[in-house]
């Protein structure tokens, strides 16, 4: 079993959180990963990616093979398209947020990048900012688009409950039950389909 | 034993804690800036006394490494590709020099130039000053061959070499830490008292001794376990595989095992004898490396006229940038998936200056001002603020390398072309800035510098500055005129006061220094967060 996956957004959107909570996960359930990530200059506002890797066999190389990711999620709909040349065209899947992050003059109209992201063969394209600003989650795009993911990712939805627990649990219950919510609320969505 | 999950940065740095460090000496730079905060960070090393500020810059940091070596203690300094430019004089002399307690460098270079300005390869420095380079695959190689290292760097005397590229120092893993730390080397006299004083007559014998040593170093390269021969059936092809190039072949077979012999190269000198065996029983060779074709030229040679060697020097593998599995799946001349094309509505998102940076209202000032002088006049240097040559600023013309905004106005304005003005961080100014302001004072050159001052090295993630509330006692003590030495607020509201100054200080001809401060806004973000964190 193995599933090859890419977080991407933009600079500060949680992208690299959501990251960080699959591997905890992953190695919970005695898998082997890798995720490499952006650091540096490009974390200003530009486009962030981390590839991650799970495999129950060793894996050799850090970066996902073109033509061979599972899954892209992502918190921005512009930066899910950016990703395609590593979507697996057969079986992958794209679980994007729709709402443009607009911090660029020459940003496509919304439509058009929608209409793209119609175009794929698997994909779940819905407004995650919505659905984490009415469980009052006003930072929880990213827990609500990874809990619709979850759907695809093989990682029983409670283990990703538990790394939640475990990464924010410094920050209080309200806080940690919040970011559940958030994902389980993304799940229903993945549900519905 | 433990398993950790670490970036190979992080590796590096616990299995030198594991390793009986006393100190590491670094300043900031990306791939490599996580070592040095691993250990800053951990309660482990503090409890063990290892020291771990920042330095000025790169020599400062390896200079400070070879006097803790000298003490007889094991040390360690670690930088980005470039870093070792600025650290190039005591680089090449420690390795006549050699160690007294062991000594590491760590050496992160950035193939595909995902934060820098060049792709510099340094295993040509390491080749240069014949010291060994250890090279990972992988993130638990990374953590034994910092123990390794330090064996193999007090066995023979030498500094050693740890070369890893961003895809390792950025990428995390499962590792097995050992946890029985060794103990801290005790402090002890070098047995021979000229070891470290490189007079003439000194450095010819010490030379020679580092010539002798070469052939001492490849054959524990050939011997120690980290360089393998893996033997295959189908000939036609010998592959040599060095670090992390190798996750990238055997990522193309994952499912059959690779039909061509491989060599596996991760520690240098390169063993020759393993090289020839591999070339005496192959038709052609493959050479894979991260980075530039560096061994593949050297088994090549300048008249190419033995066996077909190929890499990225014929055109099997891209010239530049880093290597992935498809290019080396490619070369290989396998069938490599594709995904789809990026749709042509995607826009490029380049980095920009956070909202409220300060940076910014300089800019909007300084555009203001220099926009009746014509374009070209403003020289930018290293750091966040090198964005300011993007839209919508476009406000510098330069980026060269650390501190050269200073000296290159300088010389632009010796040729005559003025006003010259250099923009330029408050840690890339005492990092490589001072001496060239001291020019600047020397020649009462005509040059306005700015130096922003947020308080912090922001560009690599808010590192400690060694320029804060130093910086105008700094500027004094070189020999600026006070009534030249300005200090304005980057804020909206004081904006016509700062161009004001601004232009007040262009057109004086003469030495000038003006300070923007304001706190990076990332920085004094985090500081209230963790501010807040305490109060809970």
């Amino acid at each position: 079993m193995k599933i090859d996956i890419i977080l991407c957004g933009v600079g500060g959107m949680g992208a690299l959180s959501s990251a960080a909570i699959i591997s905890k996960a992953a190695l919970d359930m005695g898998m082997h990963m890798k995720q490499a990530e952006t650091h540096g200059m490009s974390q200003r506002g530009g486009d962030v990616q981390s590839h991650l890797r799970l495999s129950d066999r060793e894996i050799a190389s850090d970066l996902i093979p073109e033509g061979e990711c599972d899954l892209i999620i992502s918190v921005e709909p512009m930066e899910a398209l950016r990703y395609l040349p590593f979507l697996n065209k057969k079986d992958g899947w794209v679980i994007t947020n729709e709402n443009p992050f607009i911090n660029i003059p020459n940003y496509p109209e919304k439509e058009v990048v929608l209409a793209e992201l119609k175009k794929l063969k698997n994909s779940i394209v819905f407004d995650a900012d919505q659905i984490a600003r009415d469980l009052g989650n006003f930072k929880g795009t990213n827990m609500v688009v990874l809990g619709a993911a979850s759907k695809y990712l093989k990682i029983d939805i409670e283990k990703l409950e538990k790394a939640i627990r475990g990464t924010f649990e410094k920050k209080g219950e309200e806080i940690v039950e919040s970011n559940i919510n958030s994902l389980r609320a993304g799940r229903a969505v993945a549900d519905k389909l | 034993m433990e398993k950790l999950l670490l970036l190979g940065d992080e590796a590096i740095a616990q299995a030198a804690i594991d390793a009986g460090l006393s100190g590491i000496f670094a300043y900031p730079g990306t791939p490599s800036t996580e070592i040095t905060e691993y250990i800053q960070a951990s309660k482990e090393a503090k409890e063990k006394g290892i020291r771990s500020n920042w330095a000025c810059n790169e020599k400062t940091a390896m200079e400070a490494t070879l006097g803790m070596s000298y003490a007889g203690k094991r040390a360690m300094f670690a930088c980005k590709h470039v870093g070792i430019n600025v650290a190039a004089d005591p680089f090449m002399n420690s390795a006549i020099t050699g160690v007294n307690g062991g000594i590491i460098y760590i050496a992160a270079d950035d193939p595909s130039m995902h934060s820098s300005q060049d792709e510099q390869d340094s295993r040509n420095f390491a080749d240069f000053a014949m010291i060994p380079v250890l090279e990972p695959s992988n993130q638990q190689e990374a953590y034994d061959m910092v123990h390794y290292g330090y064996e193999l760097s007090e066995k023979f005397k030498t500094p050693v070499m740890i070369r890893v590229t961003t895809r390792l120092a950025h990428s995390r893993a499962a590792v097995n830490v050992r946890r029985n730390a060794r103990k801290q080397n005790e402090i002890k006299l070098l047995e021979n008292e000229k070891q470290f004083i490189l007079l003439p007559v000194n450095a010819r014998r010490q030379y020679n001794e580092l010539i002798a040593k070469q052939e001492l170093l490849e054959n524990a390269a050939k011997n120690d376990g980290f360089n393998k021969y893996i033997d295959g059936k189908n000939k036609k092809i010998g592959i040599i595989a060095c670090g992390l190039s190798l996750n990238y072949l055997m990522e193309n077979y994952t499912e059959k095992s690779c039909e061509y012999p491989i060599l596996k190269i991760s520690q240098y000198p390169m063993p020759v004898d393993m090289v020839n065996r591999l070339y005496e029983e192959c038709e052609s060779i493959l050479v894979l490396e991260e980075g530039q074709p560096v061994y593949e030229a050297k088994i090549k040679g300048l008249l190419n006229k033995g066996k077909k060697v190929m890499g990225r020097l014929d055109g099997t593998i891209p010239r530049a940038g880093e290597l992935n599995p498809a290019i080396v799946g490619k070369a290989l001349g396998l069938e490599v998936a594709e995904g789809l094309p990026v749709p042509s509505v995607v826009a490029p998102r380049p980095p920009k200056l956070c909202e409220g940076c300060p940076h910014a209202d300089t800019y909007r000032a300084l555009n203001e001002v220099m926009e009746e002088h014509g374009k070209g006049k403003v020289f930018g240097d290293i750091g966040c603020y090198t964005l300011g040559a993007l839209p919508p600023f476009n406000a510098i013309s330069t980026t060269v390398d650390m501190g050269a905004s200073i000296t290159m106005a300088k010389g632009a304005s010796e040729a005559g072309f003025l006003p010259a003005v250099a923009i330029i961080g408050d840690s890339t100014f005492t990092h490589s800035g001072m001496t060239g302001l001291l020019d600047c004072v020397v020649d009462n050159a005509s040059v306005t510098i700015i130096i922003l001052d947020n308080s912090i090295t922001a560009m690599t993630g808010t590192q400690k500055s060694s320029a804060t509330g130093r910086i105008e006692s700094i500027c004094q003590g070189i020999g600026v005129d006070p009534d030249h030495i300005r200090v304005i607020t980057p804020l909206k509201k004081f904006h016509e006061e700062n161009v004001k100054v601004l232009k007040q200080e262009i057109e004086y001809q003469g030495v000038s220094v003006i300070i923007p401060r304001r706190e990076c806004i990332v920085y004094a973000n985090k500081k209230r967060k963790d501010a807040k964190k305490q109060q809970k």
